[in-house]
């Protein structure tokens, strides 16, 4: 079998599990198991750009799959658990409105992302550009969840989730962004999570608890 | 026609294996001690051994329920190629005939549940009903998904054509792997929805129905449901581990010899597997059960959009 077959098989098997990943992330309850799941994300993430700069031969792939190794499967799901701890929500689950018809929801999104990228991937030139599709429906599922959630650690769970689909549409569309900007993406994200590490206990503090709907309370007439 | 009866024959002998060492692995995983390998046909033959008693009102369907639960299951392991693809029996019914058949035990169980007229037995079979009805579209999709990739709705042909690239996964099998052991665990009474162990009323599902049996006919119920579940892991293998199997053309008895060892070691493991998904999960209140199921089917369906538009 030629090898470059055998690259697109698993990065087309690789992303089918992203998006897999992505809609148990839309069914899960708990906050710990979303935890888990944004860590798998990473590690999936991490896998295919490795293959990617594997088969691309880019020395900069190589330094963002570790980037992605170390920011997203190690540290960042490690902080969440410090701070579900911290704050004492490790077994927090949220009363979601119903989660067949937000899967059915998510189902159309799918759809949706995949004709999106159909005029793209024909222009691009990639090997990966099959799974444009899929970086797409990744993104717009995070979107989903952090619509659907009401309670803050899960809200920035669906961000960081996110950042996952459009880190790895940037990889399957472009070979990846300039290494600059990569790092400087990582950084921001680094950043605006402490950030919103802070805001949590702020929340917390002023409310009693995590639920945002209470902040719709703010708004003056 | 040797091939097929081997094929049944030892269906039928291994199917309470299968679920003996299922119970084994349980235990070991709850740290209780586990029953031996060979407890379900002591059970069986205890069974056996005992006279029946059956209830006053109890009609013919009643008696005659549990011989045409066990007959459909036989059929289905007669038509499931677990060890080789070249079956007379295979050739007459699709997987589309297949989950009639499994429709057809599950409409005889219940309706000899009512018969009786105890509270329990409805209740159990309404409950079975009702998740049968949502598991059958997601077992479906399951399927479409393969039919797809090897362009039949037979299942030798699914095998034969899944083991021509033996190096091809596509990734849409992937979701339709996940949905189908959902499927497999709701169909089969395990854990998320139904707790085969329990013997406390107001949860049981597939022991509630088969609560007015006795000896013999209750024997022949929890051997078709034995036999329920390996059919079902040998889909499963079918669809998703065909390697191993005896294809058609290369069936010799070397092969048919490898096809056997392949079918125990991939039992071993997806027995091992299931223990573990069991002992790891929680049972869901039955009113969960359509969410789970539907998440199944959603997931089925979304194996179809992206084999489709992925184009992979």
């Amino acid at each position: 079998m030629h090898p470059s077959y055998m690259v697109t098989e698993v990065l087309n098997l690789l992303a089918a599990s992203l998006l897999l990943i992505s809609f148990a992330m839309l069914s899960r309850r708990r906050t710990q198991r979303l935890i888990t799941l944004f860590a798998w994300q990473g590690l999936v993430l991490f896998a295919s750009t490795l293959l990617v700069a594997y088969s691309s031969g880019l020395r900069e792939l190589y330094y963002s799959a570790a980037l992605t190794l170390l920011l997203k499967v190690i540290a960042l799901p490690w902080i969440l658990q410090r701070l579900i701890h911290r704050l004492g929500v490790q077994w927090d689950s949220e009363t979601l409105v119903n989660i067949p018809t937000t899967m059915l929801v998510g189902l159309g999104l799918v759809i949706f992302a995949f004709g999106l990228a159909q005029p793209i991937s024909r222009m691009a030139t990639t090997i990966t550009r099959n799974t444009i599709g899929i970086a797409l429906a990744v993104i717009f599922l995070a979107f989903l969840m952090m619509i659907t959630r009401r309670k803050a650690v899960t809200q920035v769970i669906g961000f960081l989730a996110m950042e996952n689909g459009l880190f790895f549409a940037a990889t399957s569309a472009t070979y990846g962004m300039p290494m600059v900007i990569e790092l400087g993406i990582a950084l921001d994200l680094l950043i605006g999570f402490f950030i919103l590490g802070i805001f949590f206990f702020q929340i917390r503090e002023q409310f009693d608890s995590l639920d945002l709907s209470n902040m719709e309370a703010l708004k003056e007439d | 026609m040797v091939r097929q009866f081997g094929e049944v024959a030892l269906a039928i002998a291994i199917a309470p294996l299968f679920a003996g060492w299922i119970a084994q692995c349980r235990a070991w995983l709850q740290s209780r001690t586990a029953p031996p390998l060979i407890q379900p046909y002591r059970m069986l033959r205890k069974l056996f051994n005992k006279d029946a008693a059956l209830a006053i009102d109890a009609s013919p369907l009643f008696r005659t329920t549990p011989y045409i639960v066990f007959g459909t299951m036989v059929l289905a392991a007669a038509i499931i190629p677990s060890i080789a693809t070249d079956l007379p029996f295979a050739r007459v019914a699709d997987a589309i005939a297949l989950i009639g058949l499994f429709a057809t035990a599950r409409v005889f169980l219940s309706l000899a549940a009512m018969d009786i007229g105890t509270a329990f037995g409805t209740m159990g079979a309404r409950r079975d009903m009702m998740i049968g009805f949502l598991a059958e579209p997601a077992l479906l999709m399951v399927l479409f998904n393969a039919f797809l990739l090897s362009g039949s709705t037979a299942l030798p042909s699914v095998v034969d054509a899944s083991t021509a690239h033996p190096f091809f996964v596509d990734p849409s099998l992937i979701f339709a792997a996940v949905a189908f052991v959902m499927v497999l665990l709701a169909e089969n009474a395990r854990i998320p929805i139904d707790n085969p162990a329990t013997h406390l009323e107001l949860t049981m599902i597939h022991e509630a129905m088969a609560l007015e049996y006795s000896a013999r006919h209750l024997a022949l119920v929890e051997w078709a449901s034995d036999l329920k579940l390996f059919n079902y892991a040998c889909i499963g293998f079918a669809l998703f581990l065909p390697w191993g199997i005896a294809t058609h053309g290369r069936d010799g008895a070397p092969e048919l010899g490898l096809a056997v060892a392949a079918l125990l070691v991939k039992l071993i493991v997806a027995g091992a597997a299931l223990a573990l998904i069991e002992s790891l999960s929680a049972k869901l209140r039955i009113f969960r059960a359509p969410e789970y199921l539907a998440m199944a089917f959603l997931l089925a369906v979304l194996g179809l959009l992206v084999h489709l538009l992925l184009g992979a």
